[in-house]
């Protein structure tokens, strides 16, 4: 039981980190992207190509996935928002949507259709083992994959309260109006959120392939659409409540596997957003949530 | 001059396009050419009955899919255990797909419209997922075989050109019931609503219950075009309606223009064709689609024939003719 709540937690984590992603965004220029999803399946398979062609190092995968998947954020931004920025929110939303097609049919023609895996000897290089603590078993990759969310996520908490850029994407998520009156390079905001959301997303992949060790050019689709829901459940605009829906939902998913629903797994995540949206929109944390969307 | 005599021959270049659709597919060297025809139509009805909400209303659905799902496996479901004849199945179908818009929209779209298109698209991935692990009523990714061809009184179609002509007529009753529907009082509530959300609701259009229609109806002709498809193949699968499926109808409209009734109508069928016509780019068919999206966004937002109105019926003769149809301003703004 318990360790199912860890794999649970783990696979929440990622969640998790993929809403972040997806909250930070919509936060700063309140406007969906359906691209994440494949920003997550590119840095996956950026960390796949350095573990298997350079290097078996897990923070190394990171770091690489870190930095493409940064540039691949600002040039999301780019294309569907930078230059669309006075269209209406579907215009924007047809382009990640136009974006996403485009990533995950380069990466079938890339890597092939077909599920791609770490060889095992390099896998254990990275560290595939497990060990007990008080009679639970848990492999160091649940350990890594907790760890780097949990230090990613007080990383996160500490740039977005305690720094000036912080404050800059506070004050324009706030009303970002009044801060390009004040000075503030509202362009430049919004690229750097989308630059940091496209982060946690790359690294998140990185995890997860590495995790179930499978990468294969659809692996986004699901997960983001999940993590996408999880962000509407911790409200959309609450970086907390992304979290602890993204949590919520990676347990749910891992005891209704222990309790045979294995087969709907996949469905309680839009179950939830679809409820909140009825009962609770401004997400469960509370607050004003899509209250405040721009535009429809 | 009689009125039926006038409006027929105002309708006349319309008329000679029937007639050609009509006239040639029965020579056509390859009865190949003849299916992708039939998809066309699937797809022209399918088109426009998104257009009747991302183009008239002003709602973004991105898991139109769903519907279309609903209308094949509800079709083929009431053929074969319920032992209903096509006609009551088709009809059938689209019923049903319209009450599971009514379950998407009514409680979603009391909210802003940017939720519904959030629960469109969720509704499409646990549709998608329902049908591929229900065992027991889908029958799973093996889908469902041998769903009878379609027959009215007794006569029951067997050849591709057969299916042709029923989707031909399916794609005109299409057409000529939402130029009826936009141009009553349903029609211009939804314009308006689209132009201006709070004008509208002031001059007394119930914005939400018109809303809320506008999803049902067009869900009502997804499961038609659902249905036919079921009866068409004979064989369904969950793989038919993906969430790349509603994607390509966005494509369809994103190209094709949308607001009025030929846009769709021209995007479904230049999307369609022009894989067929370049064999070669076939394999990178989701990268022409995907492509479109971007490059009409970002080029020509309203799509090739959209942002203005074309009516079905170009003059009357009297030249009294009345555009009913607004620019699509609020929805795709031109540039200034």
């Amino acid at each position: 039981m318990f360790e199912q709540l860890i794999n649970g937690l783990t696979q929440g984590s990622v969640y998790a980190l993929l809403a972040l992603g997806f909250t930070l965004i919509f936060g700063t220029l309140r406007m969906v992207t359906f691209a994440h999803g494949e920003v997550y399946m590119i840095g996956a398979y950026v960390g796949f190509e350095i573990i298997r062609l350079l290097h078996p190092n897990l923070l190394l995968a990171l770091a690489a996935a870190l930095a493409a998947t940064a540039i691949l954020g600002i040039a999301v931004e780019l294309l569907a928002f930078h230059y669309l920025r006075n269209a209406p929110h579907a215009t924007s939303l047809l382009v990640t949507i136009g974006i996403s097609i485009l990533l995950v049919n380069a990466a079938q023609k890339v890597w092939g259709p077909e599920t791609q895996a770490v060889p095992f000897s390099l896998l254990d290089r990275l560290g595939n083992f497990e060990f007990q603590v008080g009679g639970v078993y848990i492999t160091f990759l649940q350990v890594a994959v907790l760890g780097v969310t949990v230090l990613l996520m007080l990383l996160l908490y500490g740039i977005i309260n305690r720094t000036k850029l912080g404050m800059v994407i506070r004050a324009t998520a706030q009303d970002y109006e009044a801060a390009f009156a004040m000075g503030v390079n509202v362009d430049r905001v919004y690229m750097a959120a989308f630059a940091i959301g496209s982060m946690l997303g790359g690294v998140a992949g990185v995890l997860v392939g590495v995790y179930y060790n499978m990468f294969y050019p659809t692996m986004g689709g699901l997960y983001g659409l999940k993590a996408f829901s999880a962000s509407v459940v911790g409200g959309l605009t609450s970086l907390p409540g992304a979290v602890v829906a993204g949590l919520l939902i990676g347990v749910v998913e891992t005891f209704s596997v222990e309790f045979g629903a294995s087969n709907f797994r996949h469905i309680f995540s839009f179950v939830f957003m679809i409820l909140i949206l009825l009962f609770r929109p401004g997400g469960l944390l509370g607050g004003k949530g899509m209250a405040q969307a721009r535009g429809d | 001059m009689p009125r039926t005599l006038r409006s027929l021959l105002a309708n006349v270049p319309y008329l000679l396009l029937l007639a050609l659709l009509a006239a040639v597919p029965p020579f056509l060297p390859n009865p190949y050419h003849v299916q992708v025809l039939v998809f066309i139509g699937i797809y022209v009805i399918l088109a426009l009955s998104l257009n009747l909400l991302n183009g008239y209303v002003g709602l973004l659905s991105i898991g139109h899919a769903a519907f279309y799902a609903v209308g094949a496996y509800a079709s083929a479901k009431l053929t074969l255990e319920l032992h209903l004849p096509w006609i009551a199945a088709l009809v059938g179908s689209g019923a049903i797909a319209g009450a599971f818009g009514y379950l998407v929209a009514r409680p979603t779209l009391r909210l802003s419209g940017i939720y519904l298109t959030l629960v469109t698209l969720g509704f499409n991935m646990i549709l998608f997922l329902v049908l591929q692990n229900w065992m027991g009523f889908t029958n799973g990714p093996l889908g469902i075989m041998d769903i009878p061809p379609p027959s009215l009184f007794g006569y029951g179609i067997r050849s591709r050109l057969g299916y042709y002509y029923l989707i031909l007529a399916l794609a005109v009753l299409t057409v000529i019931s939402m130029h009826r529907l936009m141009t009553c009082r349903f029609g211009r509530a939804l314009t308006a609503i689209r132009e201006n959300e709070l004008a509208a609701e002031a001059t007394g259009v119930h914005t939400t219950r018109y809303k809320v229609q506008a999803f049902v109806v067009a869900a009502f002709y997804a499961g038609i075009a659902g249905s036919f498809y079921a009866h068409f193949m004979n064989f369904i699968s969950p793989d038919s309606f993906t969430i790349n499926e509603s994607f390509i109808l966005l494509a369809m409209l994103a190209f094709g223009g949308q607001g009025n009734l030929i846009g769709p109508v021209v995007g479904a069928a230049v999307l369609i064709l022009v894989p067929e016509v370049f064999r070669p780019l076939q394999e990178y068919r989701m990268f022409v689609y995907g492509g479109i999206l971007i490059v009409m966004m970002l080029v020509r937002r309203q799509g090739l024939l959209g942002g203005r109105p074309y009516s079905l019926r170009l003059t009357r003769f009297d030249g009294t003719e009345k555009k009913v149809y607004a620019r699509g301003d609020k929805f795709f703004p031109e540039e200034k």
